[in-house]
């Protein structure tokens, strides 16, 4: 593994971000998303609070919190899915590999097309067989190649740990797989499009224990070449599958560090609260 | 493994183009806009085509209720009041029974009855209007006028709406066969109506000892007398419109008369059978007034059994994203 | 100790058998009254089958109307007319209804849609004849002709806003996921609109419109001064054009016995017609309820 992602746009300038210096990310990790004084609203009321905060690249983050956090919402705002629910107002900066996603005149498909996302409940589209569900991205996005599309179908349903199991059924319809099967379909159809960053919002809060542990598999292996933020509700995944840990309460980031700093030597007591058990 | 997803080969997707998405924006928004359009459409045309009767007759229209093409004098009473009647009449026998099926249908029909009546109900709504006519002219007519009407006139012959001579074709031939046509619209609003009334008011009810129709009379239709209200009104609204079937029936006389059984006239049912070959402007101008009338009538109707209905659902559903 | 309160009075067993007795009766009442209402689909389909089945014949579908006092001859054109009319109305109210709907469920904003589903609503409580009369001063009067273009712009005008409404509705039971996965793979937001929601709503929008086609299908009021009808072929579309609903009105009031066994014969026809789309669409709809 010798060109990453991140590289690859480290030399692009980086801006320098209004609200003072950008702390250092941790030695060896160059950043992915790099936000400050992030507040979000919807209509009148405030979902987040003044996040800051450093993703580092193709690293795992979990970001973890009781619900009504702000968690789904802080992830929505990384590929500006949170634009969908009308009178939502932002303030603060949100870089992505040094680009302003925010900016003047960023197309949000663009944004969205560099940052996948994988939803909480599966959701192929029910009129599509399984090797259409993969390609639409790409095909309604005006690629017309088909040995590229082959090569793109085969590639990320590999890459979903996917290939072997349906290679044979590619004309099924998507939602005839099971629950598990379908979730890592959806994996499969994001990373068909070549995003950056993948998000995961709750991937396998629908999903039975083995289901699940061949998704956090995944993980760990998509973690190489990609930069993955997963919000879970479930705090052993967050341990057993995340390099960083970033704790929401109530809109803001109370916590954010090392997964293993987080869940052995938290430094914020409603931190240690939370991982221990004591609420949410 | 396959190799790295950077190193692949460069993804040949089309730039991303504003134009399209603004564009398609753009021209579903003039298609949602079109019925603004039509209404100021339907308004515009009606006005100025009635512009010359409007100036010769003024307000006094409504009231005259000379008809007469030969000395080109028009007026509207004689339609207006016939429109009313035979729609009431409808009203008077489509309610009852359209809000006594509905009940039927959520509160006691064995739940395997209530898909097929459902659908029988529906599709006599999908029966076009002029069938019902035909089938008015020759089976409904008939039979009044020779089973029906003989009887009640002897029964009730002591009101005046009962009595003269009994031609068959009459305000009560097109009342009827409007009741008939406006009944799957009043049932099915009323349906939905009693369907929305909270199993908790019926549960209550039961509690204190109710039999089967005190339940309904207490908690059901106390409880939706509002909406059944707005659904009687929304099939006033259709009543008001109904041209082909009533046209067919009521005997298209342009007079007054208090009897039930004397043939009377409705707005639309003039405006069906003398506009093609209405001879002057005055006259032409007089039948597209008629039509005003008949939407202003319509629209204001309809829209208050909206309103009606629509506060009492609560806000519009609204847009999902 | 409080006192105890005095024991409410019992209903005597009369007023409990009264009150059952009356309770029965009401439903009972409700019972014939459904029957009463749905009798008429069935009185009419009787008689259509009774005085129209004998004069559907070959004639019927492939030959012309013959002149006063002949006996005999068909509907052939006004078959063909009705198809033709429908075409046309299908030409305005599809585009426009499905497209208005698209804007109502993917796009417009709260009071917008308010407004225009109200005025959506009103427009389908026009009545039909009110259309007659517009397109007659719209189309008929600057081009000094009745025509089918008339006929057709009559149906397609009340279509639109019957395929509007049914399209929002539709197009708004499709899951919101859908569109946010459409979103998250970068697909522009009309492309998502035109091949994700509308190919999982299709079923949905074919349904809503041959609903409205059977709808329009039955109109003669907004025809009557607009396609006019014809007792021969229409080979200009700029001309008068007959259709069943016409014709059937016309034969009805006419004074000739044959003409009302070719009125019996075309509503048996138009009513299959219709009666078909209607029950095509039910059939649809529940293997759809069902999967």
């Amino acid at each position: 593994m010798t060109v990453t992602l991140a590289t690859s746009f480290s030399t692009a300038a980086q801006p320098a971000p209004p609200g003072g210096p950008i702390p250092p990310a941790a030695p060896g990790e160059p950043a992915a998303f790099d936000i400050r004084g992030f507040s979000l609203w919807y209509g009148t009321r405030q979902a987040l609070h003044d996040v800051n905060i450093t993703v580092p690249a193709r690293r795992v983050t979990a970001i973890i919190g009781p619900s009504g956090c702000g968690k789904s919402t802080f992830l929505r705002a990384l590929n500006r899915l949170h634009e969908l629910t009308p009178g939502t107002r932002i303030t603060g900066s949100l870089h992505l590999f040094g680009e302003d996603l925010y900016g003047p005149g960023v197309d949000p498909v663009v944004v969205r097309r560099r940052v996948g996302m994988v939803f909480q409940k599966s959701n192929p589209f029910p009129t599509m067989s399984i090797g259409e569900n993969v390609l639409v991205g790409l095909r309604l996005n005006g690629v017309r190649d088909r040995n590229f599309l082959q090569e793109r179908l085969e590639e990320s349903l590999r890459l979903a740990a996917l290939w072997d199991e349906v290679k044979d059924v590619l004309h099924r319809p998507g939602t005839s797989l099971s629950g598990g099967q379908q979730q890592r379909l959806c994996i499969a159809r994001a990373l068909a499009v070549q995003p950056e960053v993948l998000l995961m919002d709750e991937p396998c809060s629908a999903l039975d224990p083995l289901a699940t542990a061949k998704i956090e598999e995944l993980i760990q292996i998509l973690r190489e070449r990609y930069t993955v933020v997963i919000v879970t509700h479930n705090m052993q995944q967050a341990a057993r599958c995340s390099d960083r840990t970033a704790f929401f309460y109530m809109g803001k980031l109370i916590e954010y560090a090392d997964t293993r700093d987080i869940f052995t030597k938290p430094a914020n007591p409603q931190t240690e609260a939370y991982v221990s058990g004591r609420f949410g | 493994m396959s190799k790295p997803i950077s190193e692949s080969t460069p993804p040949a997707q089309r730039p991303v183009r504003r134009w399209p998405d603004v564009s398609f924006r753009l021209v579903a928004l003039l298609a949602a806009l079109s019925v603004v359009a039509l209404i100021v459409l339907v308004g515009w045309e009606l006005y100025s085509g009635s512009r010359l009767a409007v100036a010769k007759f003024g307000p006094g229209f409504l009231v005259h209720s000379r008809w007469d093409p030969v000395s080109d004098e028009y007026g509207a009473l004689p339609f207006i009041a016939g429109t009313l009647v035979s729609s009431l009449i409808a009203l008077v026998i489509a309610v009852p029974l359209g809000v006594a099926t509905a009940l039927f249908l959520t509160e006691m029909a064995p739940v395997r009855l209530r898909q097929p009546v459902i659908t029988v109900i529906e599709l006599l709504a999908a029966v076009p209007s002029v069938i019902f006519g035909l089938w008015g002219i020759f089976v409904m007519i008939p039979f009044l006028r020779d089973h029906v009407f003989p009887v009640m006139q002897s029964v009730l012959g002591f009101l005046p709406f009962f009595r003269g001579p009994i031609y068959g074709v009459s305000m009560l031939a097109g009342g009827l066969i409007v009741a008939i046509m406006i009944l799957p619209i009043i049932t099915s609003v009323s349906r939905e109506i009693l369907r929305s009334v909270p199993n908790l008011q019926r549960e209550a009810a039961y509690a204190l000892g109710a039999t089967h129709w005190e339940v309904i009379r207490i908690a059901v239709l106390s409880y939706a007398r509002r909406g059944l209200f707005g659904a009687a009104v929304l099939g006033l609204g259709r009543a008001l419109g109904e041209t082909m079937a009533v046209t067919m029936v009521i005997g298209n006389r342009p007079d007054i008369s208090l009897s039930l059984f004397a043939p009377g006239y409705t707005l639309a049912s003039v405006i069906a059978n003398e506009f093609a070959e209405a001879t002057s402007d005055l006259y032409l101008n007089s039948l597209f007034e008629l039509g005003l009338v008949l939407v202003v009538l319509t629209i204001a109707v309809n829209a208050l059994a909206q309103l009606m209905l629509r506060t009492l659902a609560g806000p519009g559903t609204g847009k999902v994203n | 100790m409080e006192p105890r309160p005095p024991p409410s009075p019992q209903p005597t067993a009369a007023v409990a058998a009264w009150r059952r007795w009356k309770s029965r009766a009401m439903s009972l009442t409700m019972g014939l009254c459904t029957l009463a209402v749905m009798a008429p689909l069935f009185f009419v389909l009787y008689f259509l089958l009774r005085e129209g089945a004998s004069a559907l014949d070959w004639n019927f579908f492939t030959q012309l109307p013959k002149p006063t006092g002949e006996t005999g001859g068909g509907m052939a054109n006004a078959l063909v007319g009705t198809m033709v009319l429908l075409t046309m109305a299908g030409l305005i109210g599809v585009p426009v209804g499905v497209l208005g709907g698209i804007y109502l469920a993917e796009y417009g904003s709260d009071r917008v849609n308010r407004l225009i589903r109200f005025w959506a609503d009103v427009l389908n409580g026009v009545p039909s004849i009110v259309w007659g009369m517009v397109v007659y001063a719209l189309l008929v009067v600057p081009f000094k002709t009745f025509s089918a273009y008339a006929g057709g712009a009559a149906l397609g005008l009340m279509m639109i806003p019957l395929v509007m409404r049914t399209t929002e509705e539709v197009l708004i039971l499709v899951p919101q996921s859908y569109r946010e996965a459409g979103l998250a793979l970068g697909i522009a937001r009309w492309k998502i609109v035109t091949v994700i929601v509308m190919k999982t709503a299709l079923k949905g929008i074919v349904t809503g419109v041959l609903v409205a086609f059977a709808r329009v299908a039955g109109e003669t009021a907004p025809l009557l001064f607009t396609a006019l009808g014809n007792n021969f072929w229409n080979r200009n579309l700029a001309e008068p054009i007959a259709a069943m609903p016409l014709q059937i009105f016309a034969y009805a009031i006419s004074p000739y016995d044959d003409w009302h066994r070719q009125a019996w014969a075309g509503a048996l026809a138009l009513m299959v017609l219709i009666l078909g789309l209607n029950l095509f669409v039910r059939l649809v709809s529940r293997d759809r309820a069902k999967s």
